[in-house]
């Protein structure tokens, strides 16, 4: 429950999950954030102008699935690193995610990883397919997962590998 | 004696914002600043900043602090001493500094006060071994000296700092056995600790630590689960081996200057302990004495910088410096205000503040 | 021990130096708070209490505390959380309150 532990509810996140037929048209952004706190870099940033925050900065962003492209730069520059995208027109199987990552060692293009869902429980496997470092310092990891986890997943496991 | 319009007592957020819009309307500024390094708790933020534009939203606390730094370097108005423990303020106006082991006394026209705050501690035994750290000190370790504070940390809070600090724990190479917090809510942002959970930490609401154990070190934690009236229940002890301890219970303003200055102060629970009444310009009971940042209620780093602004532009006016920017820049210093705190998880920081405001701005 | 990579942050390489800690040489990072360099040595009991010879380490790492307080060169209650690592300089954990006359 998102006020004891911060994971969203299947409630929560059906309100901010685009429609299957959005989902199967290509890339989309999945924004999962649910506070009112004061923060709008993603409607800053958003350059098709489908993250809108009318009134004060303390409202939950508005999100046009339709205007949306999937470019991903809302998902580098969330300060919570709250938006991911989704693209289910990938392959037949499998769908691209993309999800913002802070850690070190960085995975590798073509490495497979387990993937973790919002608990940090293994959802399964997937594959690497680009990591979009970027100046900000909030790679951009793009995964080719199976599809009927693709709304799940949220992490990568982490190799510990950042100790002297 | 030495003399001056404006000393800013403390160079973190609010005080470098202070001194910037200060010393840009005109004024002559001293910046006092206790440690070796300017900053405050802003170089060791990590993570990216809430907010709108204005306040940097989307750059880490670090970069931002680097941005002020330089503003304030390259301000020929600004005077910095650094290595330099502001002692007492004294009923002649006459305020005492130690630098570099010399003692120094100073009158200035106008003061503001920065000074922050400092963590709280929690009672249990054996809570004195080393391993047990304040979050800042174990921010400030990884991510100001490089040094890993622990392989195996608990952190007690789930306020901001404490979902923060964890996730910055992970991202030194610390592992984070749990977040435990006493209420039965976590009170830092969702997004925080969604960051911290998708990574395998759990967070337990409703538990406390019990005892920590160890002879020469900490070796582990025992926590117990609290009932709705925060009683420990027996038989839910839980065992953590932890070699460290990290306690994000909350924030107290560094007040100190200001009962010795004679302001106003009221116990405000909601804004960390005793804070000062001010007015609407951070103005206290004492009319050459200003406050911004956590010491006026402990807030956010965001909120910091706006109320230096607030307080450096008042100040300055209040001397009669002014330049043709004045006046947008002190309505847009308000509006920020009121837009950080305009949304729900403010609620609790505007209660507090409305029990020590005072009547008159400018 | 020392963070070897970040993802955020680059610790630049800084000028290492020798100093003594209870007469064992150790080495650190000229201008590092000396808790950091002890720290980084796997040293965390900087002192004993004066009553009950609890060992401290530190708590606020920022001065205010009390928690780190060693004798430096002969100088006892020096905060090392706060003090700058210099070459030469001669560290020992603090029995009690420290000698100042």
């Amino acid at each position: 429950m998102l006020t004891k532990d911060g994971i969203p509810s299947v409630e929560d996140l059906s309100a901010v999950t685009p429609p299957t037929k959005r989902l199967n048209q290509g890339p989309v952004a999945v924004i999962e954030c649910f506070q009112e706190i004061p923060c709008n870099p993603c409607a800053d940033a958003c350059p098709s102008g489908a993250i809108t925050m009318p009134g004060n900065i303390s409202a939950r962003p508005i999100f046009d699935e339709n205007k949306c492209n999937g470019c991903g730069i809302c998902v580098t520059r969330c300060p919570g690193l709250a938006i991911f995208v989704v693209d289910f027109s990938y392959a037949a199987n499998e769908a691209m995610l993309k999800i913002p990552y802070e850690f070190c060692p960085l995975p590798e293009s073509g490495e497979e990883v387990q993937v973790l869902d919002r608990a940090g429980k293994t959802a399964g496997v997937a594959r690497v397919i680009r990591v979009q470092q970027q100046a900000n310092k909030t790679t951009v990891l793009w995964l080719a997962v199976p599809k009927d986890i693709a709304l799940d997943v949220r992490n990568i496991r982490r190799k510990m590998g950042a100790m002297s | 004696m030495r003399e001056t319009d404006i000393a800013v007592v403390g160079a973190g957020p609010a005080g470098l914002m202070a001194a910037a819009y200060a010393a840009e309307m005109g004024a002559q500024v001293l910046l006092i600043e206790r440690s070796q390094a300017l900053g405050g708790q802003l170089v060791k933020q990590t993570h990216k900043f809430f907010g709108s534009r204005q306040e940097y939203a989307g750059e880490r606390g670090f970069e931002i602090a680097r941005k002020l730094m330089d503003r304030i370097e390259n301000q020929p108005n600004i005077t910095i001493w650094k290595n330099a423990t502001t002692l007492g303020y004294y009923p002649d106006g006459v305020m005492t500094v130690k630098k570099d082991e010399k003692f120094h006394t100073l009158k200035p026209r106008k003061i503001i006060m920065a000074t922050g705050a400092s963590e709280k501690t929690l009672a249990f035994p054996n809570n004195d071994l080393p391993g047990i750290y304040g979050a800042g000190a174990v921010q400030t370790l990884m991510n100001v000296y490089g040094v890993m504070p622990a392989k195996r940390v608990l952190m007690v809070g789930a306020g901001n700092i404490g979902v923060i600090v964890a996730y910055q724990l992970l991202q030194a190479g610390v592992e984070v056995a749990a977040i435990i917090e006493a209420a039965p809510k976590i009170g830092g942002y969702w997004v925080h600790a969604s960051k911290i959970q998708r990574c395998g930490v759990p967070i337990l609401t409703g538990h406390t630590i019990k005892q920590a154990h160890g002879t020469d070190r900490l070796e582990g934690v025992t926590v117990c689960r609290l009932d709705e009236k925060w009683a420990m229940i027996p038989g839910t002890d839980a065992y953590f081996e932890v070699d460290g301890l990290c306690l994000a219970v909350g924030l107290s303003p560094l007040t100190e200057l200001l009962w010795q200055a004679g302001c106003k102060m009221e116990f405000v629970a909601e804004l960390g302990g005793y804070v000062p009444w001010r007015n609407a310009d951070l103005l206290t009971t004492h009319n050459n004495i200003y406050v911004a940042g956590d010491v006026a209620g402990v807030e956010e780093a965001s909120a910091a910088m706006v109320e230096g602004k607030l307080a450096g532009l008042a100040a300055a006016f209040s001397l009669n410096y002014q330049t043709e920017k004045f006046a947008a820049e002190y309505h847009e210093a308000k509006n920020q205000l009121n837009a950080l705190r305009a949304g729900p998880v403010s609620a609790k920081v505007c209660s507090g503040l409305c029990k020590v405001m005072l009547g008159e701005a400018i | 021990m020392r963070i070897a990579s970040h993802p955020i942050l680059n610790f630049p390489q800084q000028e290492t130096v020798e100093f003594t800690y209870n007469g064992e040489a150790l080495s650190g990072m000229s201008g590092e708070p000396i808790a950091a360099a002890l720290h980084a040595a796997g040293i965390r009991t900087l002192r004993h209490s004066s009553r009950y010879h609890r060992p401290r380490g530190l708590f606020c790492a920022i001065g205010n505390c009390s928690s780190c307080l060693m004798t430096v060169d002969g100088v006892p209650n020096v905060r090392v959380c706060v003090e700058p690592l210099r070459a030469g300089m001669k560290v020992e954990t603090q029995e009690g309150k420290g000698t100042l006359v």
